[in-house]
């Protein structure tokens, strides 16, 4: 099998969805992602799908609450403005244990910002989305493969979970064509969605989908069953790769496009005789903590390479807790990071300059 | 002995919260009954609102889904789009339709969605405890109006009967009110006729519900009444504004 296409970025999240059953997308125009609505637009109605151009990327979110709730696999995607849109909606499908994918090929930000690529919404989506106590599967494709791979996978995971799952990609990968195959792995197992508002055929008692508890001592129940079950993600879904770390001295970390160029860094490094590698998370959330902590002893710095001012670094400083130093290099307003620059980083740490 | 009365079946056996005199009695009433009479039930999804109905997940016997504020129209077309066989209605106060919900609530009309919207109009925030309403009437006092409500600062009210049936998209709308048996009795043909336009897959329809808050308003039940009456009716005249049935 395995017949190679070759496919844009934002049009294989598209295709992937559809292969793994999504039949409902409601979405809104924004650079640079809209050519997965417009391939939406294309191929749903083929299908039998739903397409639904909203009003607004509120209102989209919202319609994916609605059919989450009546037991679709449903998708949405936008960019980082309308991330921001969302995030009423994505708090309200946490609070209410729904299944959804939604997808933010990033660009510059704040504000209107640029439509260039960057990796400002990290903190976004990994803390910040939304209201209230809760946590959204993140998964940061690094190839047109990758997102494939990981879009279909989100449905599983969503729906497996009971929880909204973000795939988090840049304008660099929405944009990027590769050759790629559709040779997904088997699914998961998955439970029947018996508490779907789909009708009560006078055969059961009414089903509510819903986040409002207004008893303390409900909430408080309710929110810690669903943190029980974050534990039990962090513990069982982290995923991360692994490049050229076995004797590595330096670790680069970065995920996403970023991480490609860092590829190029180290192997360059590497010929010049420096030892280093590559930790690339690919769950965001749960973040991979063992990936860092495996190196404590082996390794005498990070550094965290990123298109923003450096948010994923946080999360790899609270991982090594002080115990191997954390450093820093990034390009953002849409600007992308070249290997020379990367390179010359790198090289201030291990010249003990940096 | 013979019955002669009872409580539909698709509302719940439980007490509503809502405060003696409030009209959303009435009117949840009137919905449960159009529901039985049509049979449909088993096949309803509900979409409650955030305001003083929010709680209607657990006054009504169908599936019910909560929204965020406003949001009721755009989660009853996703609900609607999934499982067109299923009779999605919507459930909503004058800020949840008509402030916050304003973009929702005229695009799933544009889009002549499938559904049946049921509009509280009291003209002010209920659950908040009495904040001016995008149909709070010109003078009136709010919380948010101390002084009465001034045009000139605050502008005018809306009037979402009138204002949706300027659409392609809608197939009917009608405003009814809950003042009195006449009307009572109008306001369930009202409703029965949206259900039944959407059972019959004709389209998108709305029934804009004049109600009252006599809470909010600081007049007994009875007073609200007649200042609905006296007030109300003539900014928010009762009739039929778009009927393509």
């Amino acid at each position: 099998m395995a017949e190679k296409v070759l496919l844009k970025g934002n049009e294989a999240i598209a295709e992937a969805a559809i292969l793994a059953g999504c039949r409902y997308f409601f979405g809104y125009p924004i650079t640079p992602q809209t050519e997965i609505s417009a391939y939406m637009a294309k191929r749903m109605p083929k299908i039998g799908g739903v397409f639904l151009q909203a009003e607004s990327e509120v209102s989209a979110c919202n319609m994916v609450y609605g059919a989450a709730a009546a037991g679709a696999r449903v998708m949405t995607s936008s960019s980082s403005p309308g991330i921001s849109l969302k995030a009423e909606a994505i708090s309200y499908i946490a609070g209410a244990d729904l299944p959804a994918v939604i997808v933010n090929i990033m660009r510059a930000g704040p504000g209107l910002g640029g439509i260039q690529p960057s990796q400002s919404d990290y903190h976004q989506a990994t803390k910040g989305l939304g209201h209230g106590d809760y946590k959204m599967i993140v998964l940061a494709p690094s190839s047109v493969q990758e997102i494939i791979n990981l879009t279909a996978e989100a449905f599983d995971l969503a729906d497996y979970y009971r929880m909204p799952v973000m795939i988090l990609g840049d304008g660099t990968l929405g944009q990027m064509m590769e050759p790629v195959t559709f040779d997904l792995p088997e699914g998961r197992k998955l439970p029947e969605k018996t508490w779907a508002t789909t009708g009560t055929k006078m055969e059961r008692e009414h089903n509510v989908v819903n986040s409002l508890y207004i008893q303390p001592d409900v909430l408080e129940k309710i929110v810690t069953e669903r943190n029980e079950k974050y534990i039990e993600i962090e513990k069982t879904e982290t995923k991360f790769e692994s490049y050229r770390m076995e004797d590595a001295e330096y670790m680069f970390t970065a995920y996403g496009s970023t991480a490609r160029i860092v590829k190029n860094a180290v192997d360059e490094l590497r010929e010049q005789g420096v030892k280093v590698g590559l930790i690339r998370p690919i769950t965001l959330w749960p973040f991979p903590k063992e990936a860092y902590t495996q190196y404590i002893g082996q390794v005498k710095a990070i550094l965290s390479v990123e298109m923003c001012l450096g948010q994923m670094i946080d999360d790899v400083k609270l991982a090594v807790e002080s115990k191997i130093p954390v450093h820093f290099y990034g390009r953002w307003g849409g600007n992308i990071p070249y290997p020379d620059e990367i390179i010359a980083k790198m090289k201030e740490i291990v010249g003990g300059i940096a | 002995m013979k019955q002669v009365f009872k409580k539909p079946h698709a509302l719940c056996d439980v007490p509503l919260h809502y405060c003696p005199g409030c009209t959303h009695g009435i009117v949840h009433r009137l919905v449960a009954e159009v529901i039985d009479e049509l049979g449909i039930e088993g096949k309803t999804v509900g979409v409650a609102p955030v305001g003083c109905s929010v709680f209607a997940y657990d006054y009504f016997n169908c599936d019910m889904v909560e929204a965020a504020h406003g949001r009721a129209p755009a989660v009853a077309t996703g609900i609607k789009r999934t499982n067109m066989d299923n009779v999605v209605f919507t459930y909503q106060g004058d800020g949840d339709l008509a402030a916050i919900g304003t973009a929702e609530t005229v695009h799933a009309a544009a889009r002549g969605e499938n559904i049946t919207i049921i509009f509280i109009n009291n003209a002010i925030y209920g659950m908040t405890g009495g904040q001016m309403a995008p149909t709070t009437l010109p003078g009136q006092i709010t919380q948010t109006s101390p002084y009465g409500r001034n045009t000139e600062t605050q502008g005018f009210p809306l009037r979402v009967s009138e204002m949706l049936s300027t659409l392609d998209g809608p197939a009917y709308i009608e405003r009814v009110a809950v003042d009195c048996v006449k009307h009572i009795n109008q306001a369930k043909k009202a409703i029965k006729k949206a259900f039944t336009c959407q059972v019959e897959k004709k389209g998108f329809s709305l029934v804009e519900v004049v109600s009252t808050c006599p809470t909010n308003w600081g007049l007994s039940p009875e007073e609200s009444m007649k200042w609905l009456q006296e007030n109300m009716l003539p900014y928010y005249p009762l009739g039929v504004y778009c009927d393509k049935l």
